[in-house]
């Protein structure tokens, strides 16, 4: 009886978004009076970050300081429509609206400044501190508090734009089942170590290396921490989460509680190491796939597959319990006697 | 039994309600004096997202009939900024991303800020120990064991460099002496 190590990895390929017969988001950008651009949005951030980054896209194409930059969103009653928060197809799908959205009120911007400025629009530029400049001559220049108070107070225009993203409705063909499913696809491989007690039946999750394709990384650092946390959720599952004995044995005695539903805790964390490559996908925001829920996805297989080439038992069902473990080695056993 | 009139010291302040016997302590806090702050997920005492300090010790708020803390000093994560301005455990949660939906946060950074309250220095397992009865659903805690990590050495710090910050003064006087004796969490699967 020994403690048994054990190495394996898993790879997953994600969709983000989905085709739903026409899939759209839409965004609408204004400037207030003092300069600061609201993004309008009905799409939900459960917390994921979407208003951070969707305020990255909207500063990045209007040029402007992200902190000239208010997001305004989750009025599903009044706000632009959005199909939602799901399939990964967050930061994608209200990306790419708010852009087209931020893009044409950067025109107007230009334009309105243009005329303070009386040059042509066509010259100015950005210079993303929250000044517009002449080419050239960066001297000559104009903050965006006071174009927004020109297109207000004496121009007489909106500074605004609108955005929409339409993933186009695609009908499988009969024959084939060939359809568009999706906009782009996510790419992620997971490695897993793991310590198998072969007399116990204990698995323990050292470490995991997680290595993600994800067009190009908006916000590392949300990013990282999308990747980390569905890392964790995989484990979970992998290890722990099950509602048996009750369900569906019998409905009248669900869990009852988070003392009958086992989830690891701060003391049980692997160490995690994780790396992006960023292949920039054509049709995403600034290059941008999504990554929402495929995070949990691979870190279960690779626990299975280290547990194999640990102990030689091939799981197959999830959690990976004690007993199943211990079966595993029963049959394996077994076997060799036989 | 009939209502009664229970008295709270809440994040300094003292304040009344009339509450009946079943009246619980969160339930006080977030429907009659509208601190939401504390939140309502399990109502059982199983995953942390109500706790708040009770006379200094971390507590899930959802167990505890009112009438029984009556006189008590109640502090909920309201009270620890002061107006805009984050507290360091606070400010720790945000610059280590130690929160996603937020929802496990504020009961998070209640037992995180017991634990330093008790422990200036706080090994990690001090800091698991004392954060294992919150359930968080989407960061996978590292972070969240980080920013608490964190959150010491910068008392620290600020306490070796005679830096005083108001959030600092603020737990050297009264709250702070409570806590010294704070021994174990109150209830719960806050105790471990």
């Amino acid at each position: 009886m020994a403690i048994r190590q054990g190495r394996g990895y898993a790879a997953v390929n994600y969709p983000t978004g989905m085709n739903l017969g026409g899939d759209p988001s839409q965004a609408l950008v204004h400037a207030t009076t003092m300069g600061g651009f609201v993004v309008t949005l009905s799409s939900v951030d459960l917390g994921q970050g979407l208003r951070t980054v969707v305020a990255q896209c909207a500063a990045e194409t209007l040029g402007v300081p992200l902190e000239n930059v208010i997001v305004d969103t989750a009025d599903t009653d009044t706000g632009p429509h959005c199909m939602g928060t799901f399939a990964s197809r967050g930061t994608h799908r209200v990306g790419n609206a708010v852009i087209m959205a931020a893009r044409e009120a950067r025109e107007v911007l230009l334009r309105v400044a243009a005329d303070e400025l009386e040059v042509d629009a066509e010259d100015l530029e950005t210079d993303g501190t929250g000044f517009v400049r002449l080419k050239g001559a960066p001297e000559k220049k104009i903050h965006v508090s006071e174009v927004a108070l020109a297109a207000h107070f004496r121009q007489g225009r909106t500074i605004s734009g609108r955005g929409i993203f339409l993933k186009e409705p695609s009908t499988p063909v009969p024959e084939t089942g060939e359809m568009d499913p999706d906009s782009c696809q996510a790419h992620a491989c997971t490695v897993a170590e793991v310590e198998v007690d072969d007399e116990t039946g204990v698995i323990e999750v050292l470490r995991l290396y997680n290595t993600y394709e994800v067009g190009r990384a908006l916000n590392p650092a949300i990013a990282t921490q999308q990747v980390e946390g569905g890392a964790w959720m995989g484990l979970s599952h992998a290890l722990f989460e099950s509602t048996e004995p009750y369900y569906p044995h019998s409905r009248e005695h669900g869990p009852l509680d988070f003392a009958a539903y086992l989830m690891p805790g701060p003391a049980d964390l692997p160490e995690q190491t994780s790396v992006f490559l960023e292949r920039p996908a054509g049709n995403g925001p600034f290059g941008a796939k999504g990554i929402g829920e495929m995070t949990a996805n691979a870190p279960i297989p690779a626990i299975a597959n280290a547990v194999f080439d640990a102990v030689g038992v091939r799981l197959t069902s999830m959690p990976f319990t004690p007993e199943k473990v211990l079966r595993g080695l029963d049959e394996l056993r077994a076997g060799r006697a036989g | 039994m009939p209502s009664t009139i229970v008295t709270l010291k809440l994040n300094g302040t003292e304040r009344e309600l009339i509450a009946r016997p079943s009246t619980t302590l969160l339930s006080a806090l977030r429907d009659t004096f509208g601190l939401t702050g504390a939140k309502r997920g399990c109502a059982q005492g199983g995953c942390g997202s109500c706790t708040v300090l009770l006379d200094g010790r971390p507590a899930v708020s959802c167990l505890i009939p009112v009438v029984t803390v009556d006189g008590c000093a109640v502090e909920t994560v309201e009270g620890l900024a002061d107006g805009d301005r984050l507290d360091d455990v606070q400010q720790a949660f945000v610059d280590h991303f130690a929160t996603q939906c937020g929802f496990c946060t504020p009961g998070m950074i209640m037992s995180a800020t017991a634990l330093l309250n008790r422990e200036p220095a706080p090994t990690r397992q001090d800091v698991t120990e004392a954060i294992c009865g919150n359930v968080c659903r989407c960061t996978g805690y590292e972070p969240i064991v980080t920013a608490v990590l964190s959150a010491a050495e910068s008392r620290r710090d600020g306490a070796a460099e005679g830096r005083h910050d108001s959030a600092a003064e603020r737990r050297h006087d009264g709250a702070g002496e409570r806590h010294r004796d704070a021994a174990a969490p109150l209830s719960g699967k806050a105790a471990g």
